[in-house]
């Protein structure tokens, strides 16, 4: 089985969850024996990990033919991909790009991030997917997250290959309901197309289903998992005389701050002994220092700014709670993170993760009581800690990358099998 | 002949609120009436009036000779009173029949027997009271809460004047030996074993209307032929159920009623007759011993008590509970007494299993612990304004013992200077 997957970030240069969801994936497909994976990406930076699969940037794609040599192109693309190659997919452009701008190879420049142009570099993208399409052998088309479905669906016109598409997040949980009308569209023509859609949860499927009107026989679930953390015993919890609580991600409208700020404010009424650590960076960061100051309690309420990489696992393994009480989250990996390195998590109700956690605290992220409860619950009562910090472990370890693309498999089997 | 012993277990406890942090030394009210009251009522509505009806008729149409027992905890007791007392009026009916027999058990339905022995004792004693003013029997027969039952607690219970006592039938107790004869316990030879039929009561109570089931549709001749099945030589057959079995378990349309209506006609067609656990006891000798090392109830497949006690959580609270049990007795708060027994229901523990958590009203384990440990942590902080831990226990007794034993102390002092007065005004004539 032959996979054309088309995606946006991969490790190690990742800017948010969807990159760790789809090295996660593809790794855990690459297990079974006779998949073989095509991963398109707009940049990548030739340091990615491409044991398990094929690795194609679309800025080394040509779309506009130029008359170009062998050593031109070995000189600058010869990092990512053999000219014989480059030549090959050259033979693919059927279609005339030339409004947009190119190099002298007729490749196209992207960013790789999310610029301001993003719907720009989407179009590219998609044009890009067109040579692709023509020139590649493959069975399936596989499309991760909004910003790729164009290119999936233009693959799947030029092809008649059947499209499956993998919704990681919808635009209803990045805006808390203010959706902007361009995304949603690109979004609903991306669901209407396909012949199969992916979610990372119950909740996305809902929404899926609800606010984009598609058949729900056409949507199945297949919940994100977890990378092993090899060296999770390399993180200790140093012993210190306050008890730590902690909120990492993103400090943005989604994410839910002000309600770990206000649930922090009703524990350090009654309690001593406990501090709260506010973790990440984003836009409503400095509303949330004024807040905490405004609360008074400036003084047990610590800000970090945004943290990488190694500092991500010692931060949650310092920490004696992990808060997520996102108001909207397709999935949301880092409670399992922190469950690896053993920090007990509560999570709000609205997070996709919650469906498949049952050792991890569950609250509504509106109900700042229950979270106070929760969080005062584990810094006092030691049975509580012991039993979320060991169970949770278990739990967490249980969930594999392998399973869930047993399941992927699966829908492609089945979507085969109607084509 | 072959004897039937049924039992009857009726519990249902103080649901409790749900109670933040915050409110710890603010709030000493516990307890979610609502909740407390629909369950109470549900089960007087669905289960315990038309089970008591039927089993009425069933004496009354029998003369008599249809027989069974009740164990009532004392918390239900109080929850009927208060909520259903027409379910009271209904047991006393049942117990003028003089075919009924209400056994003992811990008043709160409480894991008092492994984890605080004198509390058991003391429950043992509340409850048995409150039977005797509600029905005019002292219960004779043990049935500890949940059966749970171990060669020591058998023992004890025998020293405390319970001489029978119904026991879960657990196969490592068991082994090869058939629950359907009288035994001993393997210290005490004198204190009298009845062990429950583990298979024929689970028909009754799980699978009466499981379709899935080769037995299904279960019908009361069927029932009795396979009693009748059982080798002659053995006396008796066990039943012991939760009382809600009939009408909430198995509802009332699957036919449960008539089932149990119908069971005394074909019993006594094949020469069976109903025991209570006391007369069985009579009637019966035993004829071996039996011995667990560890303690057992009639729970699940492992009849163990891990249920309530198996994980850390369940460890911690009851721990936490059971670390005052000392302090409470010797408090005279009523009120403090009144929570220390509401406080003690198994089903507070059951709600923290990660493996069954039966009826619970938490959405998990964990919530069900935080609010319990957010109430007894008020709970305990109450005991310690009356007796500050940082006092021992014994320094305690010893205190109290003064203070208690002031006024007799001051009384014998006066009726001596009384004495010493009337002497002095004898004198003086």
């Amino acid at each position: 089985m032959k996979a054309l997957m088309f995606g946006w970030e991969f490790p190690p240069h990742i800017l948010g969850g969807l990159g760790t969801a789809s090295f996660g994936l593809t790794r855990g497909m690459a297990q079974q024996k006779d998949m073989d994976i095509t991963f398109v990406i707009p940049k990548p930076w030739g340091d990615e990990d491409q044991s398990f699969l094929k690795i194609i940037g679309a800025c080394n794609v040509p779309i506009v033919w130029k008359e170009c040599d062998w050593n031109q192109v070995n000189e600058k693309l010869g990092k990512f991909m053999s000219p014989d190659e480059f030549f090959r997919l050259r033979e693919g452009i059927h279609y005339d790009f030339r409004r947009i701008g190119t190099n002298e190879l007729g490749c196209v420049n992207f960013s790789g991030r999310y610029p301001d142009n993003l719907v720009e570099e989407i179009g590219n993208y998609e044009a890009v997917a067109s040579v692709l399409a023509n020139q590649l052998d493959f069975d399936i088309i596989h499309s991760h997250d909004w910003l790729t479905y164009p290119a999936g669906v233009f693959a799947k016109q030029i092809s008649g290959k059947p499209l499956v598409i993998h919704v990681h997040a919808t635009d209803f949980d990045r805006s808390r309901g203010n959706v902007n009308p361009t995304v949603y569209n690109i979004e609903k023509r991306g669901m209407d197309e396909a012949d199969h859609i992916i979610t990372v949860s119950n909740l996305t499927r809902a929404t899926v289903i609800e606010k984009y009107h598609i058949d729900p026989a056409k949507v199945t679930t297949v919940h994100n998992a977890v990378e092993p953390l090899k060296d999770a015993d390399s993180y200790k919890k140093t012993p210190r005389k306050d008890k730590i609580v902690t909120f990492l991600g993103r400090i943005t409208m989604q994410k839910g701050p002000e309600y770990f700020v206000e649930a922090a404010a009703r524990v350090l009424q009654k309690t001593k002994g406990v501090r709260f650590v506010m973790a990440g960076n984003g836009d409503m960061m400095n509303a949330m220092i004024h807040l905490v100051a405004q609360k008074g309690i400036a003084d047990r309420f610590h800000f970090t700014g945004f943290l990488r990489g190694r500092e991500v696992h010692e931060m949650l393994a310092e920490s004696d709670v992990y808060v997520m009480p996102s108001v909207s989250e397709p999935f949301g990996i880092s409670p399992l993170e922190a469950m690896q390195v053993g920090t007990p998590s509560i999570i709000s109700h609205q997070s996709g993760c919650a469906e498949i956690l049952s050792h991890a605290i569950k609250t509504d992220y509106w109900d700042i009581d229950a979270m106070a409860d929760a969080i005062y619950a584990i810094v006092k009562y030691p049975a509580m800690y012991n039993s979320l910090h060991q169970l949770g472990k278990e739990e967490v370890n249980k969930i594999s990358w392998y399973d869930a693309g047993l399941k992927v498999r699966a829908i492609y089997n089945q979507v085969l099998h109607r084509f | 002949m072959r004897n039937i012993c049924m039992c009857f277990q009726l519990h249902a406890p103080y649901r409790l609120k749900r109670y933040r942090f915050f409110e710890i030394g603010q709030d000493h009210y516990y307890y979610d009436d609502y909740q407390t009251e629909n369950r109470i009522q549900q089960l007087a509505q669905q289960s315990y009036l038309p089970a008591n009806r039927t089993i009425l008729d069933m004496i009354k149409s029998s003369n008599g000779k249809f027989r069974c027992a009740y164990t009532i905890s004392g918390i239900t007791l109080e929850l009927l009173e208060q909520y259903a007392p027409e379910v009271i009026d209904s047991f006393r009916e049942l117990a003028q029949t003089g075919s009924v027999e209400f056994l003992a058990e811990p008043y709160a339905h409480s894991l008092s027997s492994i984890f605080d022995i004198n509390e058991f004792d003391k429950q043992l004693k509340l409850h048995s009271e409150r039977i005797e003013q509600l029905f005019g029997q002292k219960p004779t027969t043990l049935c500890n809460s949940e059966l749970i039952y171990s060669d020591e607690l058998g023992d004890i219970a025998y020293k405390m004047g319970y001489h029978v006592q119904m026991i879960p039938g657990a196969k490592h107790m068991l082994g090869w030996k058939s629950p359907n004869y009288m035994y001993s316990n393997v210290i005490n030879h004198k204190a009298k074993l009845l062990v429950r039929n583990p298979k024929l009561s689970d028909d009754i109570s799980f699978r009466f209307n499981d379709h899935s089931w080769q037995d299904y549709p279960l019908d009361a001749e069927k029932f009795i032929r396979w009693i009748s099945n059982i080798p002659e030589e053995e006396p008796i057959v066990n039943l012991w159920m939760g009382y809600e079995t009939f009408g909430i378990r198995q509802q009332a349309y699957t036919g449960i009623f008539e089932f149990l209506k119908a069971l005394p006609y074909f019993a006594m067609e094949q020469k069976m007759s109903f025991v209570t656990p006391a007369e069985a006891a009579k009637k019966l000798t035993a004829v071996d011993t039996l011995s667990t090392n560890s303690a057992i109830s009639w729970s699940g497949e492992t009849k163990n008590l891990s249920v309530w006690t198996g994980n850390d959580l369940q460890q911690e609270a009851l721990n936490k509970l059971y670390s005052v049990g000392e302090r409470v007795r010797l408090c005279t708060d009523k009120a403090l007494q009144q929570d220390w027994l509401a406080l003690q229901s198994v089903d507070h523990f059951r709600y923290m299993s990660h493996t069954d958590a039966f009826d619970t009203n938490y959405e998990s384990p964990y919530e069900a612990f935080m609010n319990y440990m957010n109430v007894l942590s008020d709970f305990l902080q109450r005991v310690d304004e009356q007796y500050p831990t940082t006092i021992e226990n014994e320094e305690l007794n010893a205190l109290l013992k003064t203070i208690n034993n002031q006024e007799k102390e001051i009384e014998r002092l006066e009726k001596e200077l009384k004495a010493a007065r009337a002497r002095k005004s004898k004198q003086q004539e």
